[in-house]
């Protein structure tokens, strides 16, 4: 469905990717896992447009996407929904739905949208005239994923989720990511710290370090390496 | 294994408190966005009437009262389109007294030059000279967008510090300009501008800023420029081409800031550069400020205010101006969410 090859990004003279390479098959879940400064971020942001690669391509349903800008990426079915929670804190929170589902015209499909993110996150039809600002962490994640899920996405790439929420919301929404990907048939691409957490909801994972690919493989087998398991996954 | 975590003892699990952010001096509020405004149509025929009403009546009316009217009517449609570029969309731009400046002499230009060409020696009649104004005011919005479109595609592209020093090299740049061209007068400026404007015209341009800004910040469309204003990444992942939004926003009050200073220049009938220097849109941003960012209503009763409060200083004469200065820093410390920003108090949950 997505495929990545020789990415390569800057920073100015730093450079962040060197050659980054993977594939993400239709309907599985993949998990990119490292360190600080591993390179993550800068690589789902390059696949979304919102950085430039140097070189290398982006392949997207068999579309050369790399030089396409962020919102003609979004149209093509790729939705990111980055680091840090990123609501739009003093729209409420029906109104940053309604954002998500900003290139859809079609009425009803966006009310389907809605229900449907309705039926995976409940707290959100309660919340609904809340300005968003107002939520706690978990609520505005699961925001932000609703907001994501608006657009109708074929393939979904959440960068962090599990960054600064309570542990117990937490495991709620690895499990809504999986429900999402399970019901939905929706790809998506994980990028998270919490190693552990990430190889258990995934097929398969790509271990990135210092702007390169160190490691891939089945999740289940990646679980098991002793390698890994020193570096990422605490012993 | 399966998804558990041991239990933080911070956490509260399972009671969600809602939490109204204490201190405001840290929290972005832009008004209250989310009022529908029912009818707004409506509301703008009914200003273009009261101001027809009131127009009537002008020749009863102080002339300096008029006079401070028409120079209120002013900073209003200055500070509310200003609002939309640096309140709504969050773009900090520090060149509105460029685009005023643009469209100042364009409109003076416009009535100066192609006036009596095409008025006749006689001047015209009063529909004839309305429509010519209508027209030089137009001539001189435009002039002002397309001056914002210019500075706007490539400088917008920076966010926060270096957006405002380009906007304030920008109107820097336009007043040399101006002082330099001898066909615009220069740094004599223009003078003997026929003195169209009129308390109805002032009224009626007001109404229409307020009237485009409040729909267009409403409309679905427009919640993209809140979006933008609120985080630019989460916009560009939904699929908002924020760039154009920015553009869109900056030549919209570009337009407006072009005709407000149409109506200035045909109100004191004679304009020269230095009127349009970086004091001015300092003036501008602070009523902006001073309203609440992105609080139409509130930005209209700062700029009220803040023409009124020279004007009240008057009789104190050289203190004037210290008092001034005084009484901002004081509003600024004492509210600075804005002064006539009401939402905290009650806030909307």
């Amino acid at each position: 469905m997505l495929s990545v090859t020789d990415l390569e990004v800057c920073y100015g003279s730093i450079s962040a990717l060197r050659g980054v390479s993977f594939t993400i098959p239709q309907g599985s879940i993949v998990t990119l896992i490292g360190g600080n400064g591993a390179g993550k971020t800068t690589t789902l942001r390059t696949i979304s447009g919102l950085l430039r690669a140097k070189s290398g391509t982006v392949n997207f349903l068999g579309e050369d996407i790399t030089s396409l800008p962020a919102h003609k990426i979004v149209a093509r079915g790729l939705s990111h929904v980055p680091e840090g929670r990123m609501v739009f804190s003093n729209l409420t929170v029906g109104e940053n739905l309604s954002m998500g589902a900003y290139l859809l015209s079609d009425k009803a499909v966006i009310a389907k949208n809605r229900d449907y993110v309705f039926s995976i996150f409940p707290r959100m039809k309660e919340r609904l005239k809340q300005t968003a600002g107002t939520l706690s962490g978990g609520e505005q994640q699961m925001l932000a994923i609703g907001r994501a899920l608006m657009g109708n996405p074929k393939f979904l790439m959440l960068d962090e989720p599990s960054l600064g929420i309570a542990p117990r919301l937490i495991s709620t929404i690895f499990e809504k990511i999986v429900e999402i990907n399970r019901t939905h048939g929706i790809t998506i691409l994980l990028v998270e710290q919490n190693a552990n957490l990430a190889l258990e909801v995934s097929q398969h994972a790509y271990v990135l370090e210092t702007g390169a690919i160190v490691m891939s493989g089945e999740s289940k087998k990646l679980r098991a390496d002793p390698q890994l398991k020193a570096t990422y996954l605490g012993g | 294994m399966s998804l558990r975590f041991p239990p933080s003892p911070n956490s509260r699990h399972g009671t969600f408190r809602i939490r109204v952010y204490p201190c405001p001096s840290v929290v972005k509020n832009s008004g209250s966005p989310t009022i529908p405004v029912p009818r707004p149509h409506l509301y703008l025929l009914a200003a273009l009437l009261v101001a027809l009403g009131i127009s009537q009546f002008s020749d009863r009316i102080d002339p300096y009262f008029l006079d401070v009217i028409i120079g209120i009517g002013i900073n209003i449609i200055l500070a509310v389109s200003l609002n939309l570029v640096n309140g709504y969309t969050g773009q900090f731009s520090l060149g509105h007294a460029g685009f005023m400046s643009v469209g100042a002499y364009l409109a003076a230009a416009v009535s100066l030059f192609l006036g009596p060409k095409i008025l006749g020696e006689a001047g015209g009649t009063a529909l004839q000279q309305g429509l010519m104004f209508l027209a030089a005011l137009v001539a001189g919005g435009l002039g002002a967008a397309f001056a914002g479109l210019i500075v706007g595609v490539p400088s917008l592209r920076l966010k926060g510090d270096y957006l405002a020093l380009v906007t304030l090299g920008f109107g820097e740049i336009i007043r040399v300009v101006f002082q330099n061209v001898e066909f615009l007068g220069g740094a004599l400026g223009l003078n003997g501008i026929p003195a169209y404007t009129t308390i109805f015209w002032v009224l009626a341009f007001v109404a229409l800023s307020v009237f485009v800004v409040t729909c267009l910040v409403h409309s679905t469309y427009g919640r993209g420029f809140l979006a933008t204003h609120d985080d630019e990444i989460a916009s560009e992942s939904v699929g908002l081409n924020t760039t154009r939004y920015k553009i869109v926003a900056f030549v919209i009050g570009a337009f407006f800031a072009g005709t407000a200073g149409g109506l200035y220049g045909h109100f004191k009938m004679t304009i020269t550069p230095t009127g349009f220097d970086f004091t001015k849109s300092i003036e501008i941003v602070v009523m902006v400020i001073l309203g609440g960012m992105g609080n139409t209503l509130g930005v209209i009763l700062a700029a009220i205010l803040l023409t009124l409060l020279p004007e009240l200083l008057r009789p104190i004469a050289e203190y004037r101006m210290i008092i001034y200065s005084l009484m901002l820093i004081i509003l600024m410390l004492v509210r600075p969410q804005g002064l006539f920003n009401f939402k905290f108090g009650k806030a909307k949950l």
